[in-house]
């Protein structure tokens, strides 16, 4: 007797083995995202390393943000032995006043000793990045310092919420109230062009030409003036917030450097070393809601990403509206209407075949066709006085969401093709045997049946799009939005803004940025919050078809 | 031996309701040789047929015979099938239904049909039964309420259902299901209902309670029923026909047809010899 192992067992081994490796590879990559994403808020302990050795005997104070092997020939090179396995450390120095670079390598047998001084502070600053150092004093006025450092470190923290807040309040008036003047300056002037318009192309004379422009001129000037009157009133009361300052003692390349910084333009000041564990959880809290809804600092690399997140639902929303109506009344089409000959097969085959196109070939497409040709057109017929400045004529958010729908529309048809497909001939029947048309039994039977299965294809076609990024690149994202798609103007939605988005973010950060290694934790942060919103509203749509299913349940046969 | 015992429910029936010559003799459908095909497969050779108001008849004959196609085409939801070619004539109430002029949608409403797997659609039982009317455009809730009640009550379900009417049709039994589908066919008021092996699918008591309904009905409906089930059509039908390879080889009085029948293919089907 031969005892092998039964056959078929080769083929489970192997089919199962490749599941495995699959699912190991999707859960190590958002193992790898959610480890990294999520220590990135932490607040890292500062160091202070004493350098010694053949560089100049020097004292860095700063956070480490990673560690690594030095590469055997760059040890050999600085003469070090490649057989200890030298380590260097990137190390946070901020202090953009003293240094160069915001970050510093440190090799680790230049480093004689390595201490945490309990009372190190790090500062993080509107402008300028980190300030690393201890305190020194504080200056409320000209005549009021007080300089013990425990003393400064206690007023500080009490008045640094205010002025803050105050800082805040300012900034928040500068964009309501200036914002608010900017805006009707603008309409004026586009009025004037407006007029100029009409007069080049004699639609009305210029006698009513002059007195409307008269009143327009006199109007601006008016908002000219209060536009002054505030920003003075806004530049006097910034004065008032920036006058209390905290003196910082930092470590320059030659020693003691003393380092004012106005208190109103620190967002958070903390000493790591001496942190209590709840300190710690508020430090974080306080760092993962500013992410979510703050806008960036620092070229994005600091601050939060608000802009972008509403950016991203923003566009994919817009994105699902447009898509699936389109998606699904060509698949009603496809399926219900057409008899099903060799040109059928040909436009599924194509609309099969679209799915697989480059993404950047839409991107470009929509740039060609939406932008250049559909905005342009608008903007001759209805902003000619704008132009050569463009409205619809340059990349936005509803070219960018259109592109993405033409991109994502296969997948629902092919979706939709499929969900029309399963539903019992009996249900048609039935339906047709009452008396009801073509037309009526589709929109009362075969379209609700039809739902749980098109809601499949918007999610799908939501997770496609929502993870673009090229053709966006081209239509209408921005790195930074200065203005959002909603605001409180009217018609509200201002569709022909450009817009941040999160995916283009994570690009922006990690490759278009002078401290890209710094930014890697932000990366990883960003794709985190990327992957969770993709999963959020992937979770809210497949509760709606959990709900649908549940009522367009139909018998198995 | 197996005819005589199918043949008592018969008897019994003939016994106790009115005899054959005291039921109307008014010729609802005309049936003057009609053609079917299929692509190039002819399925229907030259049948000819009058059917009567008020009357049950009974298609019966093996599986493929053409007793469902015919059925089908006197609705015409044989038009649904791409390739179907018909030549002959179908009159209803005096007019052809395959003329020109006919509106296809209006004579469904007419001639209502009843599928061998029950169909309700994925609606509430009330939704079900109102969606006839809703397509006619009845949007009033009262007037809707009183033809979903009065449908459900002559589908002999009203009194299962009363309470729950806004559950989905689909938590129906089968047997229910079925009934749902009856009493939707009703409340479109149609004359003449045509129902395709309703009970196949049914176990027997709920094949018991629609066998019921449908002698019930008869007092208002021209019905039709093709089926499988000699016994079933032994005890509903008034008029049975034999259909064999797409042909009508036997049409007559139900008793007639299980007692003497006049072909032999007839007697050899009915006495279990093929089939």
């Amino acid at each position: 007797m031969k005892h092998s192992v039964p056959r078929g067992d080769t083929y489970v081994w192997m089919t199962g083995g490749f599941l495995a490796l699959c699912v190991i590879m999707i859960t190590g990559m958002l193992l790898l995202i959610v480890v990294q994403g999520i220590g990135y808020f932490r607040p890292r302990p500062i160091d202070q390393f004493a350098l010694q050795g053949d560089a100049e005997a020097e004292t860095i104070l700063g956070q480490v943000y990673s560690r690594e092997d030095i590469p055997g020939d760059v040890a050999m090179t600085l003469g070090y032995d490649p057989a200890a396995r030298p380590v260097r450390y990137l190390v946070r120095v901020g202090n953009r006043e003293l240094f160069a670079q915001d970050f510093r390598w440190v090799n680790g047998p230049d480093v004689g000793m390595v201490t945490r001084p309990a009372n190190a502070v790090c500062l993080e600053r509107v402008e300028y990045g980190n300030a690393y150092g201890f305190v020194h004093s504080l200056r409320l006025g000209a005549n009021r310092v007080i300089d013990s450092e425990i003393d400064a470190w206690d007023v500080f923290q009490k008045i640094h919420e205010t002025l803050r807040g105050l800082l805040e309040q300012i900034k928040a008036r500068e964009k309501d109230e200036l914002g608010e003047l900017n805006y009707q300056f603008e309409q004026h002037r586009l009025e004037v062009k407006a007029l100029e318009y009409r007069l080049a192309n004699g639609r009305i004379d210029s006698a009513s030409y002059e007195t409307r422009k008269t009143e327009i001129v006199a109007a601006m000037a008016n908002l000219e003036q209060s536009l002054r009157l505030h920003q003075a009133a806004l530049d006097s009361m910034r004065r008032i917030a920036r006058e209390p300052v905290l003196v910082l003692r930092a470590l320059g390349s030659s020693g003691e450097d003393l380092v004012d910084i106005p208190v109103a333009s620190i967002v958070r000041a903390y000493k790591p070393n001496s942190m209590t564990a709840t300190a710690t959880l508020r430090f974080y809290a306080s760092k993962v809601w500013e992410f979510l809804s703050d806008d960036p600092r620092e070229a994005n690399a600091e601050g939060g990403v608000f802009p972008a997140i509403f950016g991203t639902v923003m566009m994919v929303l817009l994105m699902t509206m447009v898509a699936v109506p389109f998606g699904v009344l060509a698949a009603l089409y496809l399926r219900e209407y057409t008899s099903g000959g060799a040109m059928v097969r040909i436009v599924r085959i194509a609309v099969n075949n679209l799915a697989g196109v480059p993404s950047i070939v839409f991107g470009m497409f929509g740039l060609g066709f939406f932008v250049y040709f559909v905005g342009g057109g608008i903007d001759a017929l209805l902003y000619p006085e704008r132009l050569p400045a463009p409205t619809y004529g340059t990349g936005g958010i509803l070219w960018a969401s259109l592109t993405l729908s033409l991109l994502t529309v296969p997948v629902v048809i092919v979706a939709t093709e499929e969900a029309l497909a399963a539903i019992p001939r009996g249900i048609r029947e039935g339906s047709l045997a009452l008396g009801a048309t073509k037309w009526e039994t589709i929109r009362r039977v075969v379209l609700p049946s039809a739902t749980p299965g098109i809601m499949t294809g918007a999610i799908l076609a939501m997770a496609r799009g929502a993870g673009e990024v090229a053709p966006l690149m081209i239509t209408g994202v921005v790195k930074l939005a200065t203005e959002m798609p909603f605001d409180s103007h009217f018609p509200f939605f201002h569709l022909d803004r450009k817009f941040m988005h999160l995916g283009f973010h994570i690009y922006d950060i990690g490759f278009q940025t002078s401290n890209v290694e710094a930014n890697i934790g932000m990366v990883y942060t960003t794709t985190l919050l990327l992957i969770g919103i993709i999963l959020f509203l992937n979770m809210a749509a497949i509760m709606v078809r959990a709900r649908l299913r549940e009522r367009y349940r139909t018998a198995g046969f | 031996m197996k005819t005589q015992d199918m043949l008592t429910g018969v008897d019994e029936r003939l016994s106790s309701a009115t005899s054959l010559e005291q039921v109307s003799e008014e010729t609802k459908i005309r049936v003057e040789a009609l053609n079917l095909w299929y692509g190039d497969v002819q399925a229907l050779f030259d049948i000819s047929i009058n059917l009567h108001a008020r009357r049950i008849s009974a298609f019966i004959g093996p599986s493929g015979c053409g007793k469902s196609t015919f059925l089908r085409t006197l609705n015409r939801m044989n038009d649904l099938i791409d390739n179907v070619r018909i030549r002959g004539k179908v009159v209803i109430d005096g007019a052809d239904i395959y003329s020109d002029s006919v509106d296809v949608v209006s004579l469904r409403r007419n001639v209502g049909m009843i599928f061998q797997k029950s169909n309700p659609f994925p609606k509430t039982v009330y939704e079900n039964v109102a969606y006839g009317q809703r397509l006619l455009g009845v949007r009033d809730r009262r007037v809707l309420d009183e033809i979903v009640e009065r449908s459900l009550r002559q589908a002999a379900l009203w009194d299962e259902v009363k309470d729950r009417l806004e559950e989905p049709a689909l938590s129906l039994s089968g047997g229910q299901m079925q009934r749902l589908c009856i009493a939707r066919a009703l409340a479109v008021e149609p004359e003449i209902l045509l129902m395709d092996e309703p009970s196949s699918a049914l176990d027997p008591i709920a094949t018991a309670k629609i066998e019921e309904l449908i002698v019930e009905l008869k007092q208002k409906y021209t019905i039709i029923i093709v089926t499988h089930n000699m016994q079933q059509a032994a005890r509903v039908s008034d008029v049975t026909a034999f259909f064999y390879l797409g042909r009508l080889i036997e049409v007559g009085e139900t008793r007639k047809i299980f007692t003497s029948p006049e072909k032999k293919q007839t007697e050899e089907y009915i006495t279990g010899r093929f089939g």
